[in-house]
């Protein structure tokens, strides 16, 4: 026990400051990819909805093919061919090549993935704003954006929130897959904690203690929004 | 493009490939054999069992599936050379081999996250069916066996077979245990020919159709199944 306590001490050479590490570079990863994940399904579900055939054919593939494919295969192919399109685009404006660091590059290959099921997310929440509140909104003579400002979006929130709260744990245990490329972030640096010291069975637990702690607070933080944005609605059940 | 490493590496990705699909059988069959009673215990189970199997859909469903793999693999694999007499015994080759650890993390969170959804799904059966079948003199094993489960897998079987293609695609995580699955077939087809896209496109076909091959044959299933008339 004294051991343990020992090997996951927060200064060398215990191993827990790198863990501690680890779970910062997942969360930072996580958020970014969640925030671009819902410009995405923004861009998306409003493509679907308004956009012409050829754009709603697109964003169909997109969605289809990405949730289609197992995370760990897009993750690889997204990396590879995002570091080759921006080093071809950089070479040919006169550039050197570089190497995308680890945390923005971990950021856009899951902010990719998670665009996908926030379009979805996002889609179905607009198609449950009752149609009446959009005519009354245009009826007193709002535009069309600012229908969309001011009555769709919002409206559409308490219908999106726990979608999108699955969405953001999803991305913090998708993180975990980032490891597999290289990425320091915690399941990488719990690996190779394990592996330096041979204590594998503790450092994995403490890892899934790390893992469930940050979901926990994540679900208590979304129900807190959750209750916020459902202040006035009737209640359910 | 170049396709020529194909025809040498096939066989190898049909080795890959029945392994993909023991793994996701065992995976689904084992995990919603484990499912049902979660489920249930959550629902009418005396406190410290709901508890029980509460804490433990939280923890499956609040880490992340590499994670318990690892765990089980590496962690808890670790323990068993410490126990003396172990290699001697019967038990040390299936211990030694990567697959069972990977056939039971993957039934562990198959477990979790369909006996949450189990949860639901009983819960969701009227109590009006409950209390006639008992009326009409059944045990409560019999109400479970004719009428509880069967109408809780019926309400709930669109939502489990969307978590089994879930599963489908959390298999390739087998790969960094050392099972050769379809992926693990691809990434040594990458290790060996130093080609990045081809492998990996041929890979997310395959997966591709597997995906394909399910939803319509869990449509086939669910239209088979008899709804009631939804009033």
């Amino acid at each position: 026990m004294e051991n343990a306590l020992e090997l996951l001490a927060l200064s060398p050479p215990g191993w827990g400051g790198n863990l501690l590490r680890g779970l910062w570079n997942t969360f930072l990863i996580a958020f970014g990819a969640y925030i671009l994940g819902l410009a995405l399904g923004l861009f998306g579900a409003f493509g679907k909805i308004y956009g012409g055939p050829v754009l709603r054919g697109v964003l169909t593939t997109y969605t289809t093919l990405i949730r289609a494919i197992p995370e760990l295969v897009l993750i690889l192919l997204l990396y590879y061919l995002g570091t080759d399109l921006l080093n071809i685009a950089l070479t040919s404006m006169g550039f050197e090549r570089m190497d995308i660091s680890g945390l923005w590059a971990g950021i856009y290959v899951i902010g990719f993935v998670q665009g996908a099921y926030s379009t979805e997310v996002l889609r179905g929440a607009f198609h449950a704003v009752p149609y009446g509140q959009i005519e009354a909104a245009r009826a007193i003579g709002m535009s069309s954006f600012k229908a969309h400002t001011r009555v769709i979006l919002p409206a559409m929130i308490p219908f999106a929130l726990p979608g999108l709260a699955n969405l953001w744990l999803i991305a913090t245990k998708e993180t975990a897959l980032l490891a597999v490329v290289g990425f320091s972030e915690l399941a990488l640096l719990t690996k190779q904690a394990a592996g330096a010291t041979k204590a594998y069975f503790l450092f994995y637990v403490a890892a899934a203690v790390l893992y469930l702690m940050l979901s926990l607070t994540s679900q208590g933080l979304f129900s807190l929004i959750e209750r916020y944005y459902r202040r006035g609605q009737p209640q359910q059940g | 493009m170049d396709w020529s490493w194909l025809p040498e590496y096939l066989p190898r990705f049909g080795e890959g490939l029945w392994l993909t699909i023991q793994l996701l059988v065992y995976a689904i069959v084992i995990g919603m054999t484990l499912a049902i009673p979660i489920g249930l215990a959550q629902v009418t189970g005396p406190r410290p069992l709901a508890w029980l199997a509460k804490a433990f859909c939280t923890v499956i469903r609040g880490t992340p599936l590499l994670i318990q793999l690892w765990l089980i693999y590496y962690g808890v694999g670790s323990l068993f050379p410490s126990i003396p007499g172990i290699r001697e015994s019967f038990l040390w080759p299936v211990l030694r081999d990567a697959f069972p650890y990977a056939v039971l993390a993957f039934s562990l969170s198959v477990a979790g996250y369909e006996g949450e959804i189990l949860r639901g799904a009983f819960r969701g059966v009227p109590k009006g069916e409950l209390e006639a079948a008992r009326a009409v003199g059944m045990s409560r094993f019999q109400v479970l066996r004719r009428v509880w489960l069967p109408r809780a897998l019926q309400n709930s079987f669109p939502t489990l077979t969307g978590e089994f293609i879930l599963t489908l695609k959390a298999t390739p995580l087998a790969a960094t245990i050392t099972i050769f699955e379809v992926y693990g077939v691809g990434s040594i087809v990458r290790q060996e020919t130093y080609k990045i896209y081809e492998p990996l496109l041929f890979v997310a076909a395959i997966y591709l159709c597997l995906a394909g091959i399910l939803v319509l044959g869990f449509r086939y299933l669910e239209n088979r199944i008899p709804q009631p008339s939804r009033s």
